[in-house]
């Protein structure tokens, strides 16, 4: 008889959570101890690990292919402009609520397109994000087409002194990134995480096995359009200045994310987070280059698209059996 | 014995080729029930009808009493009907565990802590145990499809689909197989097992079918069977199929 006992931490995963527990803590004190600029580019680079990994565990894990997730990052910011705006809701309250108000409007949204399979149901998002934009163009009480600002008197309400309002959207977004990490790894860990690998790797499989493929799709949407609105929300709220071409911006808020995803390693949980590194790396160093950076960016797509299909991390985990979080289910065996 | 399993009047096909032409079969409780026939013939098809991957034309699929012909695939494997593939589908990022342990968390409807144990257990008598927590796109193509049969049996089936297991497998490991296969029939699973390896297939089974282009052309008694002239002639000739049964 043996002793059936299972694992979720190996090595490489006390390692990697050891780091990233030290890097939140430092990270958590950079008003101490960086420039105002770092601030705004760190708090940049959270919100894009957060987008990537939501759009990561839509389209990585659930195989929902998304090319509108602007639809969510606009929705948010037009939620927390209008909210603030119009109805004077403290900016920071806003955020949840645009979470909550995306995820209400991604149940009739999700039901509309998940009608359409593989290629129509990408375009079918991008539509909607589209429609989307041309709405908020259509809404004159935030200006339409031309875009808004926050007036001064709901800027002034989230602190009063310049400092503290750049420290406290700093915290909020390092906030965000950590809360979606940590409830991405827990969800994998859980039955539904279980369900969704399994979804991950082989649809098919998946269904034949128990799985009920179209409620987790459903419900994975709906949970990552609440995230990315809130995301979308505190973004536009740090530039103060909103537009529906900005806010909807497919470059901006899918393209990029997209590339990041791919490059980290699509369908695991580390790739957005490499894969940002790497992105803003690139964007730091060669974006003085005007067009040419993104000539590079292509390249490098391309070049990791055909070598390293699964991504920087996915050629590193397959070789080495890595796991920067405790997610594997290992069996251990005790002879008695 | 009651039926559990019946098809009837199961009608499909692909563009102008019939797949399945008016099928009427049983499966009683308990019983094993062997299908042989040439490549296209329509077998595995008739998987795909039975678990809900393939929607029949016109016809019904009726299990346990219940008519299941709209019910989807994850629903069916609930209720009691699994299946493994001739081409294996595992779930290659997970490990050999990882996919024992959704097959019966999920198929077999229990919490995740609860299934631990008797999935150790599966690859154990699965012949997968050392390879529990390797990831499954690293195994060969024989230990696929032992993990096909294990992560068939770990939904806790009534009623097992086996499609082309034995396969490429050598003497003592069919051996194994069919010990394996006689070990659960004998815990009261119903099954229908699809397979070339004649021998095997009838060293288990009650009763076998033959399909030919999508139609039962026999159905009897297995050593019987094999040798009526209608299902010789389709194979070429009794001595292939005595030859492949001695293989």
């Amino acid at each position: 008889m043996s002793d059936v006992r299972v694992r979720h931490a190996s090595v490489s995963s006390w390692i990697g959570t050891t780091i990233v527990v030290l890097a939140t803590v430092a990270l958590a004190a950079a008003p101490w101890w960086a420039e105002r600029a770092d601030l705004r580019l760190l708090a940049e680079i959270y919100a894009y690990v957060a987008l990537a990994s939501l759009w990561n565990l839509l389209a990585g894990y659930a195989g929902l292919v998304s090319v509108g997730q602007q639809a969510y990052v606009g929705l948010g910011a037009y939620v927390l402009f209008g909210l603030a705006m119009l109805a004077g809701v403290h900016p920071l309250a806003a955020i949840p609520i645009a979470g909550f108000a995306a995820a209400l409007v991604a149940v009739p949204v999700a039901a509309l397109i998940f009608r359409l399979r593989g290629h129509y149901f990408a375009i079918g998002t991008w539509v909607v994000a589209e429609v989307f934009r041309l709405l908020a163009a259509q809404t004159s009480a935030l200006d339409g087409g031309s875009g808004t600002s926050l007036p001064a008197a709901v800027v002034l309400s989230i602190a009063s002194s310049r400092q503290m309002r750049e420290f406290t959207i700093y915290w909020i977004a390092l906030a965000q990134v950590v809360v979606i990490l940590f409830a991405i790894v827990w969800l994998l860990r859980s039955r539904y995480g279980l369900a969704l690998t399994a979804i991950r790797d082989n649809e098919l499989g998946a269904r034949s096995n128990g799985i009920d493929v179209v409620r987790i799709k459903y419900a994975v949407y709906v949970a990552v359009a609440f995230g990315t609105a809130m995301l979308g929300a505190l973004i536009f709220l740090q530039k103060i200045r909103i537009s529906p071409d900005t806010a909807f911006s497919v470059n901006d808020w899918t393209a990029f994310v997209i590339f990041i995803t791919v490059i980290g390693g699509i369908g695991r949980i580390e790739g957005p987070i490499i894969g940002t590194v790497i992105f803003f790396l690139l964007r730091q160093t060669l974006a003085d280059l005007g067009a040419i950076y993104l000539l590079i960016l292509g390249v490098v797509a391309i070049a990791v698209m055909l070598w390293a299909p699964k991504g920087l991390w996915g050629l590193v985990a397959d070789r080495f059996g890595w796991q920067v979080f405790p997610l594997q289910r290992r069996l251990v065996l005790k002879k008695r | 014995m009651p039926p559990i399993l019946t098809l009837e009047k199961i009608s499909k096909r692909f563009g102008a080729v019939v797949v399945a032409d008016n099928i009427d079969l049983t499966l009683l409780r308990g019983e094993a029930l062997g299908i042989i026939g040439p490549n296209g013939a329509g077998k595995t098809t008739l998987f795909g009808i039975v678990t809900g991957t393939v929607a029949p034309d016109s016809g019904r699929v009726m299990f346990e009493g219940h008519d299941v012909t709209r019910m989807k695939p994850e629903h069916r494997c609930r209720m009691g009907l699994a299946r493994s593939f001739q081409i294996p589908q595992p779930f290659g990022g997970m490990t050999v565990f990882e996919n024992l342990v959704v097959a019966a968390a999920f198929g077999g409807g229990r919490s995740e802590r609860e299934v631990y144990a008797g999935c150790a257990g599966l690859l154990e008598r699965c012949g997968l145990a050392d390879k529990a927590n390797r990831r499954a796109a690293s195994l060969t193509l024989l230990d696929r499809k032992r993990l096909e049969l294990a992560r068939a049996l770990a939904t806790g089936p009534r009623v097992l689909l086996l499609d082309e297991v034995a396969g490429g497998l050598v003497e003592h490991e069919t051996a194994a197989l069919v010990d394996l296969i006689n070990d659960v029939r004998s815990t009261g699973v119903s099954i229908v097992w699809i397979e070339h390896v004649v021998h095997a297939l009838i060293a288990v089974v009650d009763r076998l079918v033959v399909l030919h282009e999508g139609a039962l052309i026999a159905e009897g008694d297995p050593p019987e069977v094999i040798r009526r002239p209608e299902v010789t002639e389709i194979y070429m000739g009794l001595e292939e199929l005595g030859l492949e049964a001695d293989a």
